[in-house]
């Protein structure tokens, strides 16, 4: 048996390109966004390369800008759970997580939902929870948008308690028993503020005990939830500093809960453009962000700060000089600019600098690429990043489909495995082992 | 007003029920499926309800889709419990990820226990959950349609990835609920997914088989009364203004093949004898050919969707026994000529309402 020192390990995971517009579908290398084929490449090659899982975000209702339909990136989507569940018939170790909103479903029917992908893939199941409280979305639902913000972290909370109690329902004779049983279905009830059920569950107890719970969401209530009841961090990327600051504050939420650091894996989205020189991946870089940016998309940046129509402003031309509406209703369903007034200003100091258009200055501010560089380059900074603690991985977010992640599995997945860094083959079954989770405690 | 004329006999139509209790994983759903591929059904169904124990049925079957290639699947999703706007977005992408074989048997939840598992609604009687289901059925119908299928452009002259004069609001107010729209996925690749509806009582839930089914099933223990509600159902549909001709109405039988090739048991003339479950055929898989083919030939239904009592056992006799003899007597397919499970029913892809409406100047 070799001894190599051990460096701390990184975790990968692939998120299929989502409807904004980080992914660029002019390129005439791009592919559907809904077709099987389109996902079914990408899992495989995540898999090729052993990432830890594939991620899908979700859709509740399409985006409007200025009263209609956001015509201008991509639009539409197949629904999260039943597309994992395809993708495990061609998938042996891939984790496999879905976005699921806790505000418009109910947790009967989502652990339930869960609990079957979890059986289907042989223990493979993630779920991203997240929550909404907006009327725009609540109007394709039965509930409305009823919940009020204070309360979307605590539903979430039950939500998620209430999910392991029908999880963890089951008698314990799991399938690997003396006589591979799946156990017996115990009644179950739960009274809370949120949630009034009971009754037996239909579902055994998953292959993962419970399928891995993501949190995404960088605010304070955000991070302690995460740290209560979270396996996996998804988070913004920043720089190192920003980066081990989170980490260290995260981490140090756990031991209130009697959790350990590595109880919680913390996995910030990235982007990242490879060339065989530095010089070339700038080079591509900027290409991309051309491609990421057309000039009606820099208005409708502009328009998402601003909250106000711009149309008859020139792309070409300056920025306007008037201030943004904070109040605005012009965007839907997207997450709210936070100072209208303070990016604006931003935006106008930097086109002034520079001489920069609307164009260029939106090219400039927002959509820069989280990491640009050789193969050798990108491995060291991953590395970088995992071994000073400022992240456990990353949620790799391609700009093209189906392809955008060939290139990194086989340019970047060596040099990791080469530094000691990344697996080089799957140990074990379940996406808990994949993250080295424990196995979550039985209650009741 | 006129009772449509019988067109003649109909292509026959197999369908089979692969609900296997006790089983948790992939295997043996993936089998049963492949085995009625191999004999050519035209679908194969699961049942749910969340009062069994069970996996999420819709998952199941899209874990079977890319491990078949032309056998349609046709989960039950409820209606009562879960959200529309849910129901048919899994159900298209079903569609997509089998390649436009997807079907949705629509089904209610009507028990007290059921509503404790959600703690919303009280239980509320069927006939109240049938309307419901058929105000969901509709607003599916409509969403699948809320997208035509070339809203997709990728016009990079103008940035525009959809054309967004072709996604449409469905602005759905039912009696419980209200769907704005567009769908968030686009037009499933059979326009809309098959429709099953069990119209055997009458009230609402022959009234959505009516309005929304592309196969009806009727539990019927006879030829007669297989042919009175299919001609019911027919008449009711011609009403409405739909194309009788677009409403397949299938025989539900539970089938005990058991008695290997023993004559059915004695007494009931061959015939299913009523049960709880419905009507039951017990016989050998021969006389089951013969029964088909004389239902058929009298052309009292379009076929039959068959539930073996011992899933693998009784499945098997149905393919290797029932179904190969009626293929050696010509009375049914050998290979799928078509694709699509729209295409195995005989059934047009529906023209979408929308598109329809925006050709219209007036």
């Amino acid at each position: 048996m070799t001894h190599r020192p051990r460096t701390k390990q990184i975790h990968l995971a692939a998120h299929f390109p989502g409807v904004n517009n980080t992914t660029v579908w002019a390129d005439p290398r791009s592919r559907s966004q809904i077709d099987f084929s389109s996902f079914e490449h990408l899992a495989r090659t995540a898999e090729r390369g052993l990432f830890d899982f594939f991620f899908l975000a979700e859709g509740l209702r399409l985006r409007e800008h200025k009263g209609r339909i956001h015509d201008l990136d991509v639009v539409g989507r197949p629904e999260s759970l039943t597309v994992l569940s395809a993708l495990a018939a061609v998938t042996d170790r891939l984790g496999l997580a879905a976005t699921v909103n806790a505000t418009f479903n109910e947790p009967y029917e989502l652990a339930r939902r869960l609990a079957s992908l979890d059986h289907l893939s042989g223990g493979r199941a993630a779920w991203n929870v997240v929550t909404s409280s907006d009327a725009f979305t609540g109007e394709n639902f039965r509930r409305g948008g009823f919940l009020d913000r204070a309360d979307r972290y605590t539903r979430a909370a039950e939500f998620v308690a209430t999910a392991r109690e029908l999880w963890d329902s089951w008698t314990p004779d799991g399938p690997d028993g003396p006589d591979g049983s799946v156990g017996e279905p115990r009644p179950f009830a739960h009274h809370g503020q949120h949630f009034d059920i009971a009754g037996e569950f239909g579902v055994p107890r998953p292959p993962q005990g419970h399928p891995v719970v993501i949190q995404a969401g960088d605010s304070p209530e955000g991070r302690e939830f995460a740290a209560s009841a979270a396996d996996v961090v998804f988070t913004r990327h920043g720089t190192l500093e920003a980066g081990r600051a989170f980490y260290a504050d995260v981490k140090g939420r756990l031991a209130a809960y009697g959790r350990e650091p590595d109880d919680l894996k913390i996995m910030p989205g990235v982007t990242f453009v490879l060339g065989d020189t530095a010089a070339e991946a700038q080079e591509r870089a900027i290409e991309i962000r051309r491609q990421q940016v057309s000039p009606q998309n820099a208005i409708l940046a502009l328009e998402q700060v601003w909250g106000v129509d711009l149309s008859a402003y020139d792309p070409d031309g300056p920025l306007p000089d008037i201030d943004p509406d904070p109040d605005s209703t012009l965007v839907q369903g997207r997450v709210k600019v936070g100072d209208p007034r303070a990016v604006a200003e931003q935006w106008r100091a930097l086109s002034r600098a520079k001489g920069l258009s609307i164009h260029q200055t939106v090219i400039e501010t927002t959509s820069r690429q989280s990491f640009i560089g050789t193969p050798a380059a990108v491995a060291e900074q991953f590395d970088e990043f995992v071994r000073t603690d400022a992240a456990d991985g990353f949620i790799l977010v391609p700009h093209l489909t189906p392809g955008g992640l060939d290139e990194f599995v086989e340019r970047v997945v060596p040099l990791l495995q080469e530094r000691g860094a990344f697996r080089t083959e799957y140990e074990g079954a379940t996406l808990r082992s994949h993250l080295g989770l424990p196995e979550p405690v039985r209650k009741g | 007003m006129t009772t449509p004329a019988a067109t003649g006999r109909g292509p026959l139509h197999l369908a089979a029920a692969i609900d296997q209790p006790g089983a948790y994983d992939a295997a043996p759903y993936t089998e049963s499926a492949r085995l009625a591929e191999h004999g050519a059904l035209d679908f194969v169904t699961l049942g749910d309800s969340f009062a069994r124990q069970g996996l999420d049925a819709l998952a199941v079957l899209a874990r079977i889709a890319p491990a078949t290639g032309r056998v349609g699947l046709v989960p039950t999703v409820t209606t009562t419990h879960t959200e529309p706007f849910h129901v048919q977005a899994a159900v298209a992408t079903l569609d997509w990820v089998s390649h436009g074989r997807a079907g949705w048997a629509v089904e209610v939840s009507a028990t007290e226990a059921e509503a404790k598992l959600f703690g919303r609604r009280r239980a509320a009687p069927r006939e109240a959950l049938w309307r419901e289901a058929g105000e969901v059925a509709e607003v599916a119908r409509r969403l699948w349609d809320s997208w035509e299928d070339d809203a997709e452009i990728r016009d990079v002259a103008t940035g525009r990835f959809i054309d967004r004069d072709k996604l449409h609001y469905v602005d759905f107010e039912g009696r419980s609920f209200s769907v704005r729209g567009p769908s968030i996925v686009p037009r499933p690749p059979q326009g809309h997914p098959v429709v099953v509806v069990d119209a055997t009582t009458g009230g609402h839930a022959r009234e959505t088989a009516v309005r929304h089914a592309d196969v009806a099933l009727v539990r019927a223990a006879s030829p007669a009364q297989a042919g009175a509600a299919r001609a019911d159902l027919h008449r009711r549909a011609a009403e409405l203004g739909r194309d009788p001709g677009q409403l397949r109405v299938l025989a539900a039988l539970v089938v005990d093949l058991g008695g290997g090739e023993q004559a059915a048991r004695p007494g009931h003339g061959g015939g299913p004898l009523p049960t709880a479950e419905g009507p039951l055929y017990r016989g050998g898989p021969v006389d089951l050919a013969d029964l088909i083919a004389g239902w058929h030939a009298a052309d009292a239904v379009d076929g039959f969707h068959l539930t073996p009592v011992e899933p693998r056992r009784d499945l098997e006799r149905l393919v290797n026994g029932t179904v190969s003899l009626l293929q050696h007597r010509g009375l049914f397919r050998t290979f799928y000529p078509g694709a699509t499970l729209r295409e195995h029913l005989g059934l047009a892809r529906p023209a979408n309402r929308y598109a329809a409406l925006a050709g219209d100047p007036t």
